[in-house]
């Protein structure tokens, strides 16, 4: 099984969203997560999609999408070229006797607190899935009461701008 | 300067600027007040059909039979969802259509309405695009640009889900200049690279095959396979999508590939070492089991849509353009490596070919009891009828049987239902059809499993003096479940016997509804029943032809089977190899 980050533009339509998720499902590919916001242009949204692929190839999937009339551009984000981040909130357990070793873990993470309560502290932290989950593991002994994880949203390095060279969308 | 209109007035005149000329519907309450301007429309003959399934059918037919983009209507909710079944058949088989829905008013959207479905929200997977409008202003650019994604690339269905309140409310008529859909732009021009390579490959190749689909008569591309064909003198298949593409008089013409096709076009493929694949999709029907498909087959694989390439046998030149194009271009370069002194040379291809061609030729038994064969009534009435004629068939045997023993001479005279399999095809679809060309005689080959799903429709062809013609291939089961439960499940007839003979009396229903009503029973009165039913032609005639129901369709590769498996009949395998 692989996995692929692919960053979808698409017309901001009522309705994009549903078709294209029922694309993946509709052609047998299971969607690890998924993150659609605003461009710099109001008129184009982005997904970022993370697929993991078993069995058939992400060629068809990709070539479907771009048959959406609503589609513009698909683009399949390398890890290595693309910086790739995540969001996580994490609401953990807290005792006044623990409670200065989890900040120490939250800074050594570069997390940031952003709630206190008497008994409990929220966690922000975003990175890449790796260092997520490293962050998770480590807090699991202390009590994770709820927590909360955004998709990936990713974009290219380099000056070249996806959208620029959406001539498509225009 | 702008026009002030009802969003119903300006749905009928989008519908007249896009070149509608004909509509097949049924109204209902939120697409009422469409109906009223309709009414008044001097271009749009509006026809009022029974059954909602039958107006997408007829909407396929016509679409089929002229090249133009067939056009339905329903109401919300029930009348919307009758729909899906034909906009599922469109979309499978690549049938330009568009669908116009009634919604509820856009206020009671998403509160379980009477008649509310979100037809939109359930069309997704079986449109190539659809819409729901709620602001009249938007109609006129929704209908234009449904019309032209129906129409252009890859023909499909297009839905055009309209609130009533937007057909009620008021706003400047504004007809698109453009199209502007910056996300839809289909490639129809081919890579000229891999034209040259295509050419290079089939001139090397010694054991070519054009093994041609339904996109190259979707294309009007026939003219110019014809001039591939004959330059080249490579053999010739035709898929269920595509009878009539390539002229079964034809001496390069195998016949079909697929599940029940002739051994000569499945062996050829199985045999081949180039496949070149035109406006097909290596459907599973025609591949049998893939990973024994063709085996020594390189492939060059031309289609309008990308995303077919590939998606079932990896491809060796994949040519993305439309098929008349891609044609030509090949057709233009294989002269010119033709006058470099490149010639193919496929003589000892056609011995292989014809050779099998001989020894296993499409054929049938009689029924030892003298009861009326199901294949000889379809070779009969082909050989009446002629290759002018249209042919529509339903779902099974008697479609199997129509696909093999009609004799086809020209693209467009073959209608069925290829890739969804919707029984209950060819009544309203011969009806569409015969709308879409009403001086040519238009026969429904239909079984009397497909005829019951669908034959209230006789009743709108009579009123409407819609004469088709119905050949009712009756053996009194849903046959070709039959025939499996005879060859897979030990002659266990599990709900297969519909007992037709009996009930209903064919002759009686088809009067009923205003048809003149025939019944044949023997071999002596086929010819002259069918004689007698082309002479009628001031109101739709059904012929009950009471067949045999053990008839089998052969040549047949059994579901997940290799092709090369294929049995010509019962327990009887083809030899591949020569003996001499």
């Amino acid at each position: 099984m692989s996995r692929h980050t692919l960053s979808v533009l698409v017309e901001n339509r009522p309705g994009v969203l549903a078709r294209t998720a029922s694309l993946f499902a509709r052609r047998g590919f299971n969607i690890e997560s998924l993150a659609v916001g605003p461009t710099e242009s109001d008129e184009v949204s982005r997904m970022t999609i993370v697929v993991s692929v078993e069995g058939h190839p992400l060629e068809q999937v990709t070539k479907q999408l771009n048959k959406l009339v609503n589609v513009l551009k698909i683009v399949e984000l390398d890890s290595t070229q693309s910086v790739q981040r995540e969001l996580v909130l994490i609401k953990v357990k807290t005792s006044p006797q623990n409670r200065s070793q989890i900040l120490e873990t939250v800074s050594l993470f570069r997390a940031r607190v952003v709630d206190v309560s008497q008994d409990s502290v929220t966690i922000e932290a975003t990175g890449v899935r790796d260092k997520l989950d490293a962050l998770v593991q480590v807090l699991e002994p202390y009590g994770i009461k709820e927590l909360v994880q955004s998709g990936m949203v990713a974009v290219g390095r380099g000056q070249k701008s996806l959208t620029d060279k959406t001539s498509r969308a225009s | 300067m702008s026009e002030q209109l009802t969003g119903a007035q300006s749905l009928i005149r989008s519908l007249e600027l896009a070149g509608v000329d004909t509509i097949f519907g049924i109204p209902g309450g939120a697409i009422l007040p469409a109906y009223d301007p309709l009414m008044d429309s001097k271009k749009v003959r509006h026809i009022l059909v029974r059954h909602e399934q039958g107006a997408g059918h007829a909407a396929e037919g016509y679409a089929l039979a002229t090249g133009k983009v067939g056009v339905c209507m329903a109401t919300s909710g029930p009348g919307a969802t009758n729909l899906v079944t034909p906009i599922a058949d469109a979309h499978m088989d690549s049938v330009p259509m568009v669908a116009i829905t009634g919604q509820v008013p856009s206020k009671a959207i998403g509160t379980d309405a009477f008649q509310e479905a979100d037809i939109r929200g359930i069309t997704f997977p079986i449109t190539k695009h659809n819409y729901l409008v709620t602001n009249p202003a938007d109609i006129p650019k929704a209908i234009h640009e449904a019309f032209h994604i129906a129409s252009t690339g890859r023909p499909g269905p297009v839905l055009v889900d309209i609130s009533k309140d937007a057909l009620n409310k008021v706003a400047d008529f504004v007809w698109p200049s453009e199209i502007n859909l910056p996300g839809y732009r289909p490639t129809t021009k081919p890579n000229n690279k891999q034209v040259r390579e295509a050419a290079s490959l089939i001139l090397s190749s010694k054991k070519p095959v054009l093994y041609i689909g339904g996109g190259v008569i979707k294309a009007s591309a026939h003219k110019e396979l014809l001039e591939l064909a004959t330059i080249t003198q490579i053999p010739v298949v035709t898929t269920l999508m595509a009878r009539g593409a390539f002229p079964d008089s034809h001496p390069q013409h195998l016949g079909m590939p697929g599940m029940h096709g002739t051994v000569a076009a499945v062996g050829s493929l199985q045999q081949s070492d180039l496949l070149i694949a035109l406006g097909t999709r290596f459907d599973d029907r025609v591949t049998g089991d893939l990973s024994s498909f063709a085996p020594d087959a390189k492939i060059i694989h031309a289609d309008i849509d990308p995303a077919e390439i590939g998606k079932n046998r990896f491809v060796d030149i994949p040519i993305v353009g439309d098929a008349k194009e891609i044609i030509l271009q090949l057709v233009a370069a294989i002269k010119d490596e033709q006058g470099k002194g490149s010639v193919g040379d496929y003589e000892a291809w056609w011995s292989t070919l014809n050779h099998l061609r001989e020894t296993y030729p499409l054929g049938y038994d009689l029924p030892i009891d003298g009861s009326l064969s199901p294949q000889y009534v379809i070779e009969r009435l082909s050989d009446i009828t002629g290759p002018d004629a249209i042919y529509t068939a339903g779902v099974g045997q008697h479609q199997m049987w129509a696909a093999q023993f009609v004799k086809y001479e020209k693209p467009g005279t073959w209608l069925n239902s290829g890739g969804l399999g919707t029984m209950g095809f060819a009544v309203p679809a011969a009806m569409g059809a015969k709308v879409g060309m009403p001086d040519t005689t238009v026969w429904a080959i239909d079984g009397d499993g497909c005829f019951q799903m669908t034959n209230q429709e006789l009743a709108t062809c009579s009123i409407n003096n819609i004469p088709i013609k119905v050949a009712l291939i009756n053996n009194s089961s849903l046959g070709m479940v039959r025939q499996w439960q005879t060859l897979f499940y030990n002659e266990r007839y599990s709900n297969t016997d519909l007992q037709s003979h009996r009930f209903p009396d064919f002759v009686k229903l088809a009067e009923a509804y205003g048809c003149y009503g025939l019944r044949c029973e023997s071999p002596e009165e086929v010819d002259s029943v069918i004689e007698k039913a082309l002479g009628i032609n001031d109101a739709p005639v059904v012929i009950d032809f009471q067949v045999n129901k053990d008839a089998m369709v052969w040549p047949m590769v059994a579901a997940g089977s290799s092709n090369s498996d294929i049995k010509y009949a019962r327990d009887l395998a083809p030899k591949w190899e020569r003996e001499d």
